[in-house]
């Protein structure tokens, strides 16, 4: 599905693009998504529904940021960076959110 | 005698490589998302705290909206999503043409984004739901709370697609006048780069807002 040729001629692996097929078939699998999100939400799933709604926001993130992002083919640095910018945020709301229930 | 070696070094430097450095430009970009990552994270911070105190008046609240309007908004976003990393492929592979018209059709998209927001907004504000409202202040606190957020953090996401139309025209232009060529194309991942964003922060607003029944 991806664009080899690149790695073939002599480029780095930064110049690794990716072809059409791959962005069509994540954008189907973001709109499946989407339409799962939607019918689950019909659902009464009481407490778990919210973890449900953010689980699957997460994994539609996770393939953007990959693959629309480019993550998945850039050097190893920006995975480092985007996971500690994230932990932080994830520890500020962790944080904040005993501060809330045990105010 | 040293002013032809200059002349000479600087035609060199025109006709060999000009100095660029696509990966640090695109480490700067990633450095500005964080900002702004963190600038959405202080709005969706206060959501949850007060969704942990309110959470029975918000779901009130969020039966008002619109999940039909909310769903297409949600795929209209993830489609102009794609077709702004077809550009940049179609640009990688030397396609101005098809570069160009699938970065008008992410604009296009992106309009069609704000239209619905301004008709489901106007829905809203002839109900009396806007921030203020009498109608509004009547409500129980968390759920003029659910509106607060609502309207500031869709409100921003807006202001956030109309920054990145303005920057895509940019582009637009950029490739029109070979500024943008197919092998110095950084520029247009790195808007690339911000119209993701956006489709990522609204990922993660459309369950929280729409979705709570």
């Amino acid at each position: 599905m991806y664009n080899e040729n690149t790695e073939h001629t002599g480029h780095t692996e930064k110049e690794h693009s990716v072809g059409y097929g791959t962005y069509v078939l994540i954008w189907l699998v973001l709109v499946g998504l989407t339409v799962t999100t939607v019918s689950i939400s019909g659902i009464n799933l009481g407490n778990i529904s919210l973890a449900v709604a953010l689980l699957i926001a997460t994994v539609k993130s996770a393939f953007v940021i990959n693959i629309f992002m480019h993550i998945k083919f850039e050097d190893k640095i920006f995975r480092v960076f985007i996971a500690i910018a994230l932990m932080t945020l994830l520890s500020v709301f962790v944080l904040t959110a005993f501060d809330v229930f045990f105010r | 005698m040293s002013d032809t070696v200059i002349k000479n070094h600087a035609e060199n430097l025109q006709e060999e490589h000009v100095h660029r450095d696509d990966f640090g430009a695109k480490m700067g970009m990633w450095l500005f998302l964080f900002t702004e990552i963190l600038l959405f994270g202080g709005l969706f911070l206060l959501y949850m705290a007060y969704r942990l105190e309110y959470s029975h008046e918000f779901h009130i609240a969020a039966r008002e909206l619109n999940v039909g309007i909310g769903t297409f908004n949600t795929i209209i976003l993830l489609t102009s999503s794609l077709t702004m990393a077809l550009s940049i492929a179609a640009m990688q592979r030397s396609r101005k043409g098809l570069s160009l018209f699938l970065l008008a059709s992410t604009k296009i998209l992106a309009i069609g984004f704000l239209v619905n927001k301004y008709f489901e907004w106007s829905a809203k504000f002839e109900h009396g739901l806007y921030p203020r409202s009498d109608v509004l202040l009547d409500k129980p606190r968390g759920e003029y709370l659910f509106y607060g957020m609502y309207y500031a953090m869709t409100g921003l996401h807006a202001i956030h697609v109309i920054a990145g139309m303005t920057i895509l025209i940019f582009m637009f232009v950029f490739i029109w006048r070979n500024i943008i060529t197919p092998t110095n194309y950084v520029k247009l991942e790195n808007a690339g780069l911000y119209w993701h964003l956006v489709d990522l922060i609204w990922i993660f607003l459309f369950p929280l807002f729409y979705l709570i029944r």
